[in-house]
């Protein structure tokens, strides 16, 4: 019987997440300038960046985890790039909508085309909203586990190489929040900012701990219930998306 | 080598007989070019519209192929007599991208001078080279991203859905680069006669990085 390593310094976790998020909200609205063009309106970028950032790192994450998977054949990497993945695409869909909001009250539009970051991030997500169709067709848990790590990794792939090419497409308006230089933001915005992202980074990492750590717990009362009141006592497995 | 080359060689037979995908595809286009008309209500267009006409019509014809390219081989043990076989298993997915892409090539020979025909206004003569280049760049795309698409969407349960659900999104940025690069070649008064380098350069390093990826990782597709 394995201990159940997940639920290990996930209080801790939550908490510092809470902290982080709290500071975060508060730097946002009590310490960094209003902006002068936006105003008010501004503020959503403490929130939308982040999140966006969040989700797409998600999904290389989700396709390392792949890499392993293939690399070790051990199905706990599955289920690590699979619950990745599914945390990414929730960032992912609440980026996308806090973006939209963002797009309307500053430019006027809720979806603007000549925007390469927001359609690059919209084919992202098109992409990866397949990932949980494609292993739900698929009956065979092995052959599951096998085929989505291999669309997890071109996925993973295609993010980047998909960023080149619709950025090289359109000529930008986006803020460049993250470039070489280190960004055109001037000091207490930068550190609201870098506050944001650490906070929603931490909540990532804590979804995903607690997530991987239900479903590791699920699987283990399954198993107590096979070994004690034999094979027929759990409800056999419904078909699903997830693995295990 | 030589077992991609009998693989190739057998499924380029079993097609001149039995021309399952072929014709459907060059029909799917030319419909698609008579959809465009009424859709744009236009007689002849130019530029980068119809850069952009063209490419989708070959998108979606080039679907179709994608979509059929396994499905033989998994209806009739192809798969497994290959298994069976000592051979690398590398060799298959070369063999199906091979094949794919001659398809592509073949499909274009006949609808872009339909496309011409039909709804180009500029005429077709003086861009051909660079329009050659492009094509060949474009096609390496869709075979070498439809065959691991089609790898991995043969053996889902609803195979013609999920295809095209992860094999459009995956080809989005090839069909940037296509219709961008094609674009200045159709303009109208032909200013330039040769594509855009920068589009070039964007597809073949898309066609490097999948070809590459398809090698690496087609063989998972296949372990049974």
């Amino acid at each position: 019987m394995r201990h159940n390593t997940y639920s290990r310094g996930l209080p801790g976790l939550a908490l510092a997440t809470v902290v982080m998020l709290c500071a975060a909200l508060t730097l946002a609205f009590f310490y960094a300038p209003l902006d002068a063009n936006q105003g008010f309106l501004q503020k959503i970028f403490y929130i939308h960046v982040p999140l966006a950032i969040i989700a797409l790192c998600g999904f290389v994450f989700g396709a390392v985890m792949a890499i392993m998977y293939l690399r070790t054949g051990d199905r706990k990497w599955d289920m690590r790039s699979y619950v990745a993945i599914h945390m990414a695409l929730i960032f992912g869909i609440a980026g996308l909508i806090s973006g939209s909001i963002w797009a309307k009250a500053s430019w006027g539009h809720w979806w603007v085309w000549q925007e390469p970051t927001l359609v690059s991030y919209l084919i992202v997500l098109l992409l990866f909203a397949t990932y949980q169709p494609l292993r739900f067709s698929i009956e065979d848990p092995e052959r599951q586990s096998l085929y989505a790590s291999v669309f997890a990794i071109v996925a993973g792939a295609f993010v980047p190489l998909n960023f080149i090419a619709v950025r090289l497409a359109t000529e930008y308006v986006h803020p460049r929040v993250l470039n070489l230089e280190g960004g055109n933001l001037p000091g207490p915005m930068k550190l609201t900012f870098y506050v944001a992202l650490i906070g929603f980074a931490l909540l990532y990492v804590t979804l995903w701990k607690f997530e991987m750590s239900a479903k590791h717990a699920r699987a283990q009362v399954r198993r107590l219930r096979r070994t004690l009141l034999g094979d027929d006592a759990g409800r056999p497995y419904g078909r699903s998306a997830a693995p295990l | 080598m030589r077992t991609a080359w009998v693989v190739l060689r057998k499924d380029l037979r079993v097609e001149s007989r039995t021309l399952e995908t072929l014709p459907a595809m060059i029909l799917l286009a030319l419909v698609t070019f008579v959809i465009f008309h009424f859709g744009l209500n236009r007689d002849t267009i130019s530029g980068q519209e119809a850069a952009g006409v063209l490419t989708v019509a070959l998108l979606f014809a080039a679907m179709l192929g994608i979509n059929r390219l396994f499905v033989a081989e998994r209806e009739q043990g192809g798969f497994d007599a290959f298994l069976l076989a000592p051979v690398d298993r590398s060799a298959m997915m070369v063999a199906k991208a091979a094949g794919l892409f001659i398809y592509l090539t073949v499909l274009e020979v006949i609808a872009v001078p339909a496309f011409g025909l039909f709804l180009l206004g500029p005429s077709l003569g003086r861009p051909l080279p660079g329009l050659v280049l492009v094509l060949v760049l474009t096609n390496i795309a869709f075979a070498t991203i439809g065959t691991l698409v089609s790898g991995i969407a043969v053996n889902t349960r609803a195979r013609d859905l999920i295809g095209p659900m992860i094999g459009l999104p995956l080809l989005v940025p090839a069909l940037i680069g296509t219709a961008r690069a094609l674009g200045p070649l159709l303009a109208a008064g032909h200013a330039t006669t040769s594509p855009p380098l920068k589009w070039l350069a964007i597809l073949a390093l898309y066609d490097l990085v999948f070809a590459l990826l398809a090698y690496a990782l087609f063989d998972f597709l296949l372990e049974e």
